[in-house]
């Protein structure tokens, strides 16, 4: 689900992690990609890629997050297809995935690796 | 078209003499069965099939009936049928028009008899619309009425006489009224409340003629009557039948087989006209299944049609009637109050085993819950059976028909429900078609889906087993101001697209505060989010608030700069404003600020809250305006702006009763009187089109907005999720006139505090974008990329259509569906 471990990875700096409100996405444009990050009510922060497969258009950051049984979830704002933060997988439909990203917070600032 | 209807036979054309409820169930079950032949509706009324199980209510309350014209289908009005030639195969038309045939319909119903009396020319009849208008004219200026014949129909047609202001008295032969559906007892009790009710009954009495202005007895009792209405009975319409030399019946009806097929095999009858084995039907329940039987053996099918219950229940002048089964039986149970009025009977086998039928008088409850048992064991005790509430619990047999009117049994309903999931009656009136006509049933609808485990709509996902209107109150009561605050108390996990929005709209209703204020942000959808609606390539359309659709010109301009400044598509509404689409997140502030500087404010257009309210031109220009509609939408839109709901809410104010606002198709519309205004509520456009209910006539613009307040307030305080008025008006259980005891006559006791909670919603109302616009925390949120804040969104294109951007969309690489 994440890249490999064993690639060098190059982390950018994207923003502070106050500027990520509880429990609503932002994006972030990263070398190119935009990247839709989330920091869910635990203060865990997740990236997946912000393209909605569903619509094809760039808006997954700006779905409503919450929870589907024990997974933290997005909703596409578009048709409300719902996926998991942590695994990208899309719980209403088994075939879709979007990618995920590795994120972290160092010193109150949030980090993106692509 | 031609469509090979089997065995050979090619029905390329369907002509069907008569244009009622028959005829159109026929009609919609061929095209439901994708008849592929040619159809003609010929019609003698001026006006489409219409519902005339509800004709009083027409008169009463101005509703609408028509059903809808079938699609595909050619309808020819004010087009009586004067002569069948069964040799050539067609049709003489009064007009002088033949229409040929290759198979026909009579669905010609019935025609009321009139008794032979002298002065029988100075009474009315009651039985289409025109039959009502023409009464109606007649009650102007008239004060007493008399109803001939004290029956089902005789009971409708005197409330509404006594709906249009006359005194009325009701004439029966039969020593009591309601002779076919209730007995000696029941007819006493019945009789009772009519009389309180301040109308006369002369039950045993037979007329002997009419006079101008009064009816003679045959005793020579005279009754003043200034508007006389037959209503004793039906008579086939069997003329074209014997016309063409058809079988009919020795006392009218034309002979047909269980296929519904006359003694000519190229022609059916169905409806009233019909005279199938041995009977003519005056309930709407069998003729619609005539119409199915008979379309069915159109389609080749075999189809039979083997009688029906007549099973009645009814509420007339207040009063509910209810007949199921047998009148008679070796035994009987009677349970009767008269200080209540109220008169309940069972006829049972001589072994006391099974159950018959049973009158019912004042309380109909036991025709609900043992229609279904009439011929089987009784369920429970007789006397236990007789007694509302006392928890005997029945579980309907598969078999026991539970809707009458459309045929439709218990089993049949079961299935539904497990088969398609079904959660509310809404759902089960669409798949089955039961509750769909009379309504009578509903209440046995609800009992299965109880029953079958189906919690009725309740849960509202897996955050909160409570339903929207059971979290409005948990949050009004406990004052409850967060999400996190109610779902740890009241709920689990941290929420959804579905209960997050419903929490944020509940608190925007009760609180008002912005709705991105604080942790309130994270729980708008996108729309609410970025107050502007997302389109299809994720950029946003803007609508600035036009109240009324009121525009000076100077505003007009600003609004055309602003779209040619940011290159935004640009598109008149239907609700009478301007939708500006295209802009970016980080370009709506901009657009804002322009708009704000020049006096608007936003629409709302994004929300599930009041969207425009629309107007027709009014009495200021229009020279049929009777009242100032233009003025009135400003002033409601105003009054209502913001307002956050379940759904979207949408108005309009008509100057007249032509009705150019549309006001009918909305969830509240007003249409001026002479006197004043009427309102309307609960219409719907869209998917599933409703005309409006008429709740109040003829008010005061203060009483208007009186009723507006509460009648909102109670909606947003008690409907679903996602409910529209409409449906939640056909939800309510009890209905509109459940509703207008709500919320004009207050049978609550909580209008006051449903219009404090208006007068709050308007004192406290701001601009949401002035709001953000003067706010440095929210503005921060509108940019594509919290870490290039002014990098627009690369993704986004457009190419040129007609002189405007249109999106370019990206081909997908997952496709789903």
């Amino acid at each position: 689900m994440n890249p490999s471990p064993s690639a060098t990875l190059t982390w950018t700096p994207v923003c502070r992690v106050a500027d990520l409100l509880p429990e609503r996405g932002a994006c972030a444009l990263v070398g190119g990609r935009q990247v839709a990050l989330f920091r869910d009510h635990t203060g865990h922060l997740h990236a997946l890629d912000n393209l909605d497969p569903f619509s094809g258009a760039h808006v997954l950051s700006r779905g409503i997050v919450g929870s589907r049984g024990g997974e933290p979830t997005v909703a596409s704002p578009m048709h409300k297809q719902v996926f998991s933060l942590r695994t990208g997988a899309c719980l209403d439909d088994p075939a879709v995935t979007v990618a995920t990203y590795r994120v972290r917070a160092r010193h109150g600032v949030v980090e993106v690796a692509v | 078209m031609a469509v090979r209807a089997g065995r050979g036979d090619r029905v390329t054309r369907l002509v069907v003499a008569g244009y009622g409820p028959a005829a159109q169930r026929l009609v919609e079950t061929l095209r439901e069965r994708r008849f592929g032949g040619e159809i003609v509706v010929l019609g003698e009324e001026s006006r489409p099939a219409y519902d005339r199980v509800a004709l009083t209510t027409h008169l009463t309350e101005g509703a609408d009936l028509a059903y809808p014209v079938p699609e595909g289908v050619t309808t020819r009005l004010g087009a009586r049928v004067v002569s069948v030639d069964r040799e050539a195969r067609a049709v003489l038309v009064e007009d002088g028009r033949r229409e040929p045939y290759d198979v026909l319909v009579l669905a010609t119903g019935s025609a009321p008899f009139v008794p032979p009396v002298p002065g029988a020319g100075l009474a009315f009849v009651y039985r289409t619309i025109d039959d009502l208008e023409a009464i109606r004219a007649a009650a102007r200026g008239a004060r007493t009425g008399v109803v001939v014949g004290g029956g089902l129909l005789g009971l409708e047609a005197a409330d509404a006489l006594r709906g249009l202001g006359l005194e009325t008295s009701i004439v029966e032969v039969a020593p009591r009224l309601m002779p076919r559906q209730v007995d000696e007892g029941g007819g006493a009790v019945l009789k009772a409340h009519i009389e309180a009710l301040g109308l006369a009954v002369h039950a045993g009495e037979m007329l002997e003629r009419i006079e101008p202005g009064r009816v003679v007895l045959a005793g020579g009792r005279e009754l003043a009557a200034d508007v006389v209405v037959f209503s004793a009975g039906v008579r086939p319409r069997d003329e074209l039948a014997r016309g063409c030399g058809l079988e009919v019946g020795e006392r009218g009806g034309i002979v047909t087989d269980a296929g519904m097929r006359t003694s000519d095999p190229a022609i059916y009858a169905i409806g009233e006209c019909a005279l199938v084995g041995g009977t003519v039907y005056g309930l709407v329940g069998p003729c619609f299944t005539m119409a199915e039987v008979a379309a069915d053996r159109i389609m080749s099918g075999g189809a039979e049609f083997g009688g029906a219950e007549t099973s009645t229940k009814l509420k007339l002048l207040g009063v509910e009637v209810a007949q199921f089964g047998a009148m008679t039986g070796a035994l009987d149970v009677v349970y009767m109050d008269p200080v209540a009025g109220i008169y309940k009977r069972l006829f049972v086998s001589d072994d006391a085993a099974t159950l018959l039928g049973g009158i019912c008088v004042g309380d109909a409850s036991p025709y609900t819950a043992l229609k279904g048992f009439v011929g089987k064991a009784l369920p429970a005790a007789p006397s236990d059976l007789l007694f509302a509430g006392s928890g005997v619990a029945l579980d309907l047999p598969d078999e026991a028909s539970v809707c009458s009117c459309n045929n439709v049994s218990a089993g049949t309903i079961r299935s539904a429900i497990a088969e398609r999931g079904l959660t509310e009656v809404a759902g089960i009136k669409a798949c089955t078609r039961a509750g769909a006509t009379c309504g009578s049933c509903v209440p046995m609808l609800r009992q299965l889906l109880e029953r079958s485990g189906v919690e009725v709509g309740k849960a509202l996902c897996e955050h909160f087993a409570h339903s929207r209107a059971e979290l409005f109150d948990i949050v009004r009561v406990r004052g409850i101001a967060t999400f996190s605050e109610l779902v740890s108390a009241h709920g689990r996990g941290r929420g959804c697209d579905i209960c997050k929005p419903v929490v944020a709209s509940i608190l925007a209703s009760l609180r008002g505060e912005h709705v991105l204020s604080g942790e309130l942000a994270a729980l708008q959808d996108t729309n609410d989010h970025f107050l502007a609606n997302i389109q299809k390539n994720g950029t946003y359309s803007v609508v600035p608030r036009i109240p009324g659709g009121e525009l000076t010109p100077e505003r007009l301009i600003v609004i055309g700069e602003v779209a040619r400044d940011f290159g935004l598509y640009t598109k008149i509404t239907g609700g009478q404003r301007i939708d500006l689409f295209g802009a970016r997140v980080e370009q709506l502030p901009l657009i804002w600020k322009r708009l704000v500087e020049a006096g608007f404010e936003s629409g709302h257009a994004y929300g599930k809250s009041l969207r425009t309210v629309k107007s027709c031109v009014g009495s200021t220009w229009c020279r049929y305006g009777v009242q100032d509609s233009v003025g009135l939408a400003i002033a409601l839109e105003l009054r209502y702006r913001g307002l956050r709901a379940p759904h979207k809410l949408k108005s309009a104010v008509s100057g007249c009763a032509r009705e150019c606002a549309e006001a009918r198709g909305k969830d509240f519309g007003i249409i001026a009187t002479e006197q004043g205004w009427n309102l309307y509520v609960g219409g719907n456009g869209g998917f599933r089109p409703r005309h409006a209910d008429l709740l109040v006539a003829d008010v005061s613009t203060e009483e208007l907005v009186r009723v507006i307040d509460r009648f909102l307030m109670f909606y947003i305080a008690t409907a679903d999720r996602l409910q529209r008025t409409s449906a939640w008006l056909e939800s309510l259980e009890g209905g509109l006139e459940y509703l207008r005891q709500v919320v004009v006559e207050d049978s609550l006791g909580i209008c006051a505090e449903l219009e404090a909670r208006m007068e709050r919603h308007v004192a406290g109302y701001f601009d949401e974008w002035r709001a953000v616009l003067d706010d440095p925390d929210k503005l921060r949120r509108f940019t594509s990329f919290v870490n290039a804040p002014g990098v627009p969104d690369p993704s986004i294109a457009f190419e040129t259509e007609r002189e405007q951007i249109k999106p370019v969309l990206i081909p997908l690489e997952v496709s789903s569906r």
